[in-house]
């Protein structure tokens, strides 16, 4: 446990390093996590040592999302004021990309398989 | 009394709590608006009320939580790479339906809102509300948002799509695995992710890799489309 997690940490400090240094708005978290895949991928690090933390984290990463969710209600006014927009749209947005990248790719790969 | 609730373990504690009281309710009726992430936000915001501690007070304890959202993005690595040949094998149909996902997302969150009369500010923080947090509000601070309004709306967003977005794309006829983890992950980031590998690890590596990827995308369209939105339209 101890050993994955330092894996984990380390690839997120490389990350957060790496997006400081270039100053571009991909978050440290997300090239940390594709730096991870790719020494996955390489055998640089091997998936024993770094499964076990890797799986509490996965598993429990809702959770995590709690204590900045309640941090919406410092902006119920704000909200209350552009109510209809605010909640519209993200509505219908949110239907929008779930419809479209599920039928895109779903018609991408049924063709795919009739060509193979 | 105020000594009490102000030391940062009470917040912790609480959190604590009232997810796990959550999960237990969801997991005895798994009905989808007991989603443990919506029922923990709501009862938490309540409790905060009905107790007079206010927000920042709160999460000077419950920050600890958050903070391993960090390292729990980068342990997507291992799902990621644990189904890598299935997600290689759709390569180039992936990158395609993500790029079109992310142009639709930002199109639609930031002309819906503005069409409905919502100010500069508002649609500029609502604009790239699909992808994860940290990615969002830089988006929304380049193009002249509120970041933390920009948060707070991201994390709706989130819990939107994991609470409808199985049902929805059953409801669609979406059943294609990596299809359904890819909607899931490009509509609603981590919190999408979470209850994507409910719905098995291929779903949710795919969405993790929505993730990625449909932020990578969001951060490159977004200053575009609201720069045609409000200075070519």
């Amino acid at each position: 446990m101890v050993k994955s997690l330092t894996i984990i940490f380390l690839y997120l400090f490389i990350g957060d390093t790496i997006s400081t240094l270039l100053n571009i708005p991909i978050p440290g978290n997300v090239i940390g996590m594709i730096l991870l895949t790719i020494s996955l991928k390489t055998n640089l690090i091997k998936l024993e040592s770094v499964k076990p933390a890797a799986d509490v984290l996965v598993k429990n990463m809702a959770f995590l999302f709690v204590p900045p969710g309640v941090g919406i209600m410092i902006y119920f006014d704000l909200i209350k004021k552009e109510f209809i927009p605010i909640v519209i749209s993200y509505f219908f947005s949110t239907l929008a990309v779930l419809f479209i990248v599920g039928k895109v790719q779903q018609i991408m790969d049924k063709k795919n398989e009739s060509n193979n | 009394m105020k000594a009490i609730i102000e030391n940062p373990i009470f917040s912790v504690m609480i959190t604590f709590l009232v997810f796990y009281l959550a999960s237990k309710l969801y997991n005895k009726y798994r009905f989808i608006l007991f989603n443990p992430v919506l029922i923990s936000i709501t009862s938490l915001i309540l409790l905060l009320k009905l107790i007079n501690l206010d927000y920042h007070t709160y999460f000077k304890g419950a920050k600890i939580i958050s903070f391993f959202l960090g390292p729990s993005v980068v342990a997507l690595g291992v799902p990621l790479y644990l189904q890598f040949e299935e997600i290689k094998k759709r390569g180039i149909s992936i990158i395609i339906s993500i790029i079109i996902g992310s142009i639709v997302g930002i199109l639609s969150a930031a002309l819906t809102a503005k069409l409905l009369g919502a100010s500069k500010v508002v649609v500029a923080s609502i604009a790239p509300k699909s992808v994860t947090t940290p990615i969002a509000m830089g988006i929304s601070k380049k193009i002249g948002g509120i970041p933390s309004l920009t948060a707070a709306i991201v994390i709706a967003t989130g819990v939107l799509g994991a609470v409808i977005g199985p049902a929805f794309l059953k409801l669609t006829g979406i059943k294609n695995k990596v299809a359904v983890g890819l909607a899931i992950g490009s509509a609603s980031h981590g919190i999408g992710t979470a209850r994507a590998f409910e719905e098995g690890e291929l779903e949710g590596a795919s969405s993790s890799l929505a993730i990625c990827l449909n932020g990578i995308a969001t951060a490159i369209f977004t200053p575009i489309i609201f720069y045609i939105i409000y200075k070519l339209l």
